[in-house]
């Protein structure tokens, strides 16, 4: 980066100055695709916008995040069902990227899940489904992996360790994947301590002690699609969302239900109120306040695209069961694309901005929390993961 | 000198043009030349073969004079003209959808 930077606060990243001194601010937004990455930059304003890419051409980038201790630090999960895994890292805000280590090596002995048939199956890796760097320290970063692990890398993620902690919870062996595999796909850090971890199709799991003992955290879940619709774990979670300000706080898109708990996962009750359909993937929380939450009905698990063919982010103001449409500037016609788990994010300029890629490769952005949207991207490949980093 | 020809993802990943010319010391084999290829490209561990087993993975294929040695114990000797350097030892991405 070539400005000098001046670090004022953890969240939402660094203000910058330029070399007279005065305020920057801009968005750097990084999109994860089946056939590259790309990062999308533009200044607070956020309506011209410099696309670089494809990064890692022709290779699935699950994820890409930057470090909230140094937005120049940003990993990237790259991976291939011809070569593997590969971890890329870039200490210059994705100007260059270097392989780092690729050996996530279950501790110990790993034994054996349930297999789709029922059988038991032995624990293989497949890939990292999301990066999660520390925020304190830009050499610390989590993975989540497939086969549900969690690994911490302490040296930039040239080495990774798993925390077997989790894997290793007396459900393990009946954890079962669910379609695309059984995946680690959210990662919150609250605190030094207290690690929040969903799999699909197992459910939400807690930490309060860094990462060395795990507890399912699934009570309230309600699931017709498992024996015991209120079991202990078993539940296909699909994305947890958590606001700073709140950490006992939690929002929950499940496979069906949106979902809400008080008490730090303790429990849960259901706040999918009047969304036309509460089958989803993403859920995201405003970044200045800490009830308004964002979702993108999806019309059930077997159709994959927006009920109508309109494509439309749901608001609660409330912290959920009262939800508003926000449809100007997205396709309110003939729009059957998806948006993944892991592929909306939120900026924290004064006005928020919301972000979102979808699968016909779209990248959309809001400027005002929603009101409006605009294209910044239309064909990319199908989007599998946006996040973005508040330069300002 | 043993000559090895990359797929193309892997040639981008550890950021080569054309062959890569290795020395590989004492008997020639799948083994030896992979260690050499990733002790000179350690990018390169755990994109061919796994990293503990050694096993090769599924969409990799090894070809050589005409020959896959895909299924070949990696102790094996490679043939004479690979190990003389006069053919190249191809690692390749097996055709596949995507």
């Amino acid at each position: 980066m070539s400005l000098r930077t001046c670090r004022r606060q953890n969240r939402g990243g660094i203000e910058l100055f330029s070399g007279k001194g005065l305020p920057m601010s801009g968005v750097r937004v990084l999109v994860g695709t089946r056939k590259g990455a790309f990062v999308l930059s533009a200044d607070g304003g956020r309506e011209k916008w410099d696309i670089s890419g494809p990064h890692f051409a022709g290779w699935e980038i699950y994820h890409v995040k930057g470090s909230p201790a140094d937005p120049d630090r940003l990993y990237a999960s790259q991976t291939s069902g011809w070569f593997g895994q590969v971890i890329q890292r870039s200490d210059d805000g994705g100007g260059t990227w270097a392989p780092v280590g690729n050996e996530f090596s279950y501790d110990g002995t790993p034994g054996t899940h349930q297999w789709y048939d029922g059988t038991p199956h032995p624990w293989e890796f497949a890939r990292v489904w999301h990066l999660e760097p520390a925020p304190d320290d830009p050499d610390t970063v989590y993975a989540g992996v497939e086969d549900a692990g969690l690994f911490r890398s302490a040296d930039g993620g040239q080495h990774w360790q798993e925390l077997p902690g989790l894997r290793g919870h007396s459900s393990g062996p009946s954890w079962q994947p669910g379609a695309g595999g059984m995946c680690l796909h959210t990662i919150i850090l609250d605190g030094p301590d207290r690690i929040y971890a969903a799999i699909s199709a197992a459910g939400a799991f807690r930490s309060d002690d860094a990462g060395q003992t795990w507890r399912p955290v699934n009570h309230g879940l309600h699931s017709e699609g498992i024996p015991d619709p209120a079991a202990e774990v078993g539940h296909c979670v699909h994305r947890i969302a958590m606001h700073p300000s709140r950490p006992s706080v939690l929002y929950m898109q499940k496979h069906w239900d949106v979902m809400r708990s008080d008490d730090a996962g303790e429990s849960w009750r259901e706040v999918s109120g009047d969304l036309p359909t509460d089958f989803g993937f993403p859920i995201d929380v405003h970044a200045h306040e800490p009830e308004t939450v964002y979702v993108v009905p999806i019309t059930s698990d077997s159709h994959h695209f927006p009920p109508e063919g309109k494509l439309r982010v749901y608001r609660s103001r409330t912290g959920g069961e009262e939800w508003e449409p926000l449809t100007k500037g997205l396709p309110q016609e003939h729009c059957y694309v998806n948006v993944l788990r892991d592929a909306m994010a939120v900026d924290s300029l004064d006005d928020c901005g919301i972000y979102f890629g979808t699968t016909g490769g779209q990248v959309y952005a809001s400027a005002d929390a929603g009101d409006t949207w605009e294209p910044i991207v239309r064909d990319l490949p199908a989007v599998l993961s946006v996040e973005v980093q508040t330069l300002s | 000198m043993i000559r090895v020809i990359l797929p193309a993802h892997l040639r981008t990943l550890a950021r080569v043009d054309g062959e890569v010319h290795l020395d590989v010391a004492g008997q020639v084999t799948q083994g030896s030349v992979l260690d050499a290829l990733e002790a000179r490209y350690p990018m390169l561990r755990g994109t061919i073969r796994d990293h503990r087993s050694g096993r090769r993975r599924a969409f990799v294929r090894f070809f050589a004079c005409q020959q896959d040695l895909s299924h070949e114990p990696p102790e094996a000797p490679l043939p004479e003209p690979v190990a003389s350097g006069a053919e190249p030892y191809l690692i390749v991405g097996a055709m596949a959808g995507g």
